[in-house]
């Protein structure tokens, strides 16, 4: 049994500890933001944040996330990411919408990090993410939004 | 087919099971539940089979397409919505299951594809709206005794001077009276939401991770399905040595399909686990010895049959042979994988009640024919959930991973099984983009105007595996796509398409025929352009002297894009033109060499004349992310077999475009006429052919064959 924090709450997971937590919050928590779409790292669909940081839940073992505040789609919170979502939601950035739990996530740390992200900014921090769709776009406008409504 | 057509006897079985909740419907008479509805009877029916008008006012639409992205929740709702008078915003979606009621008329079956949602639904969708919305206007009227045509029915409410009733509380009495005899819609001039800026109704939930896919679907009790399938597709198992996967944890099942072994656990990763624990010995079957030299070379040789002539014009042999100058060329594309990002999965349960198949899907109806085949549990005991898609792109349009959680679910009866692929598996099992090979052949008269096109495309059909029955006298109709619709006034021409099959399955991919096509042609017409000395633009209009639309577009797009103003050293720009789905477009790109040598896609500019945009922002969208398909099939993405085996397993190995290699795409939309085009395809076939025009105005290499990484470019 491991104890996780997820979300601000202490949830208790019974689970091999080789387990990604994409499944442990997919599969054993019924949490289905968080998206599989690549396994391996490559395609940013299973963001979370792992103290703040975003991580590919998909490579991420439970024997890892002793300690660690893991944040979702689901318990994203605070002025930013709401900033960020409302932004998604004037410019109507989803397409098939696979993806975006994982771009949203990205874009708020970006904005938390860097009030004033540049376009190079925004390629740095937001390649790691695909998009099937290509909303890229409008990715990008919805984060200079965001940032713009933030007023930072 | 309108809504007052739908029969009595399929309405009430789309009331069963569509009906939820304690909603007093507005009813058409013609379905003959009069009695029903004037009894009072609280269970729930509908208006039809396409609107549900609630006492509470919820107005639902039963949406008989799926989303997989392109908008048609929002768009479909908004033909409703228009009609009805009511705001968009104010509709909720529910997804049809699968009924004959919803067969998409021009496909012939109940499929999401074809760019066709909106071009299929705009006139039943608003009849429907209109009937509704005539039934409760008479309604009111009557109550208030006055005549219904000084009643205004605006915002989901109905009034007359200072009396005002909402839709809700007119519903239970409009279903009582006789359905109106005629439906007289709005003419564009009249629309206050069609072709107006609207929001995505599904937008706001894929932004907080609350769109629920079919990977998100769950049941009680649900355990879950890794499926170990033959290398080789169309491969079978030989044997399976079990004992160690069955020994490991959580593994309740293991169970053999044919194809391949499914490892069925308590948890995903207990299956993904112990599916590598399977030893297995293939029967590899005819695809063992594939490769792509092999598939070229079929191709090549197969294009010499004569095949179909779909388009003639004059004597296209006689003109070559007396034009002042005759050039010949081969093109060629590549294999694709559909890469949806939601890999395939679906949830089955079979069980003494039948079969319940929650999955994403663009086809529901073949989802109803593989899972019943699969089950064993007869079509009309098999319910269909569909659930949003986390990507299509044609992929979806195939039923396989359908049938295989059905045929894993009839060994656990009673247990409900999800099967999730894994991205290497959804790489090596799809049914590709198929590779095509092209013969051009034309002719330039003294001046240097086009007098003989000569054109031969030969590859794999899709239809003939999938809609055997559509395939006719050997024709595909969905080869000719993007070549038999030809804009350009050739007066000697001549269309062979051939069907060559490889050994390998192919699907529809996103725009199908039009890619390859457009690829061969479009290119194959710059080269025309050079080859007479002239301008490519002005080369194009020339020919489109019958074609005011499509010389509209390409007109604009040229002035837009600034084409044939000095660019900066190290750029260059190349153009293409085309009519599909009803929509006409032309395409600029805009590229550069960066410092190292590698090009850079700047930008690509569209004009697009889509007839009425139903949804314009969204109309754009579907611009922008089919412009990032046509990078897919542009840039270096391709599928390679060896020895039967797809090399490519993921996405390091089968690059989708990033964030950082997008280039800026501008979007002119031209709205004309009356009726819409299709939008869900249109924005993917033209953006090979505008590169590579690009990189042959950029470098003076002329590349034939896609992806263009093959020709040894390399792409920042």
């Amino acid at each position: 049994m491991a104890t996780l924090d997820i979300n601000g709450k202490g949830v208790d997971v019974e689970a091999s500890p080789d387990t990604p937590l994409l499944w442990v919050l997919r599969d054993h928590l019924g949490m289905t933001g968080t998206k599989f779409g690549c396994g391996m790292a490559l395609c940013g669909a299973c963001t979370v944040y792992l103290d703040g940081t975003p991580t590919r839940s998909c490579i991420t073992p439970l024997a890892a996330l002793a300690g660690k505040k893991i944040t979702t789609i689901e318990g994203l919170d605070g002025k930013v990411a709401k900033a960020v979502q409302a932004a998604w939601d004037r410019i109507d950035v989803p397409q098939c919408g696979y993806c975006q739990s994982g771009q949203v996530l990205a874009a708020a740390a970006l904005l938390t990090k860097n009030p004033h992200p540049s376009d190079a900014d925004i390629d740095t921090a937001m390649s790691g993410n695909v998009c099937r769709c290509g909303t890229y776009q409008r990715i990008r406008a919805a984060i200079h939004d965001a940032a713009k409504s933030l007023g930072a | 087919m309108n809504a007052a057509s739908i029969s009595r006897r399929k309405f009430l079985e789309t009331s069963a099971l569509v009906g939820g909740g304690l909603i007093v419907g507005l009813i058409l008479p013609s379905h003959g539940l009069l009695a029903k509805a004037a009894a009072g009877d609280a269970k729930p029916v509908q208006a039809n089979a396409w609107v549900r008008i609630a006492p509470d006012d919820t107005i639902t639409l039963i949406c008989h397409r799926n989303e997989m992205g392109q908008d048609v929740h929002t768009s479909l709702a908004l033909l409703i919505a228009e009609e009805l008078e009511v705001d968009v915003d104010k509709v909720k979606i529910e997804q049809a299951p699968v009924d004959p009621v919803y067969v998409n008329a021009l496909l012939g079956a109940q499929i999401t594809g074809g760019s066709t949602s909106v071009r299929d639904a705009w006139t039943k969708l608003r009849e429907a709206g209109a009937t509704a919305r005539i039934q409760i206007v008479a309604a009111a009227a009557n109550e208030w005794k006055v005549a219904a045509t000084d009643c205004v029915a605006k915002d989901g409410a109905v009034s007359h001077g200072d009396k005002r009733k909402r839709y809700g509380e007119l519903a239970a009495a409009a279903a009582k009276l006789p359905a109106p005899a005629k439906v007289e819609l709005k003419t564009p001039a009249q629309f206050t939401q069609i072709g107006k800026h609207q929001h995505r109704l599904d937008a706001p939930a894929k932004a907080r991770g609350k769109a629920i896919f079919g990977i998100d679907a769950s049941q009680p009790g649900m355990v879950y399905a890794s499926l170990e399938q033959c290398p080789v597709i169309g491969g079978k198992v030989a044997s399976v040595d079990d004992a160690k996967a069955k020994a490991m944890p959580g593994v309740r099942a293991v169970v053999n399909i044919g194809e391949g072994v499914a490892v069925v656990a308590d948890h995903y990763w207990n299956a993904k686990k112990a599916r590598e624990a399977l030893a297995i010995t293939w029967d590899y079957g005819p695809g063992a010895g594939l490769d792509n030299a092999k598939i070229e070379a079929t191709l090549k040789e197969g294009a010499k049959q004569d095949g179909s002539v779909i388009r003639k014009q004059g004597d296209v042999e006689a003109a070559l042979k007396t034009a002042a100058k005759k050039i010949d060329a081969e093109y060629r594309l590549q294999l694709l994988a559909h890469a949806t990002l939601e890999p395939m999965n679906c949830l089955a349960l079979v069980s003494d009640a039948g079969c319940d198949i929650w999955t994403s899907t663009q086809f529901p109806q073949g989802a109803q024919g593989a899972a019943a085949a699969r089950s064993g549990v007869p079509a009309a005991k098999v319910r269909i959930f569909p659930q949003f898609i986390g990507g299509g792109f044609g992929r979806r349009l195939d039923v396989d991973f359908i049938g295989q959680a059905a045929a894993i679910a009839k060994a656990m009866p009673g247990t409900p099984v999800k099967l999730i692929w894994t991205r290497e598996d959804d790489t090596r099992n799809d049914f590709y983009r198929p590779a095509s090979y092209h013969a051009l052949s034309g002719g330039l008269d003294a001046k240097g105007d086009l007098v003989a096109f000569d054109y031969k495309f030969a590859s794999a059909s899709v239809t003939n595996r999938m809609f055997p029955g559509v395939t006719k006298a050997g024709l595909d109709p969905l080869m000719t796509e993007g070549a038999i619709d030809l804009t350009y006034d050739i007066a000697n021409e001549r269309q062979r398409v051939v069907i060559q099959e490889f050994g390998l399955r192919v699907g529809y991919w996103r725009s199908v025929s039009h890619a390859l096509n457009a690829f061969a042609i479009e290119g194959f017409i710059d080269e025309l352009a050079h080859a007479a000395g002239k301008d490519p633009v002005a080369f194009r209009v020339a020919l489109l002297g019958k074609q005011p639309r499509q010389r509209a577009v390409l007109e604009r797009v040229a002035k837009e894009a600034g084409w044939g103003r000095k660019l900066p050293a190290g750029s260059a720009q190349g153009i293409a033109s085309m009519e599909s789905y009803g929509t006409h477009q032309a395409v600029v790109a805009d590229i550069s060499k960066t410092a190292n040598g590698a090009i850079r896609i700047d930008k690509l500019t569209y004009a697009v004349d889509p007839g009425i945009a139903v949804h314009p922002d969204q109309v754009i969208a579907q611009i922008q992310g089919g412009a990032v398909s046509g990078l897919i099939n542009t840039l270096s993405a391709k599928i390679t077999l060896k020895d039967g085996r797809v090399v490519q397993s993921n996405f390091h190995d089968f690059q989708l475009p990033r964030m950082n290699q997008m280039p800026k795409i501008d979007v002119v939309l031209m709205p004309s006429g009356d009726n819409p085009g299709g939008m869900g395809e249109v924005g993917v076939p033209l953006v090979a052919p505008a590169i590579a025009n690009a990189v042959f105005a950029l470098t003076g290499q002329r590349v034939r064959t896609l992806p263009l990484a093959d020709a040894k470019l390399s792409f920042a």
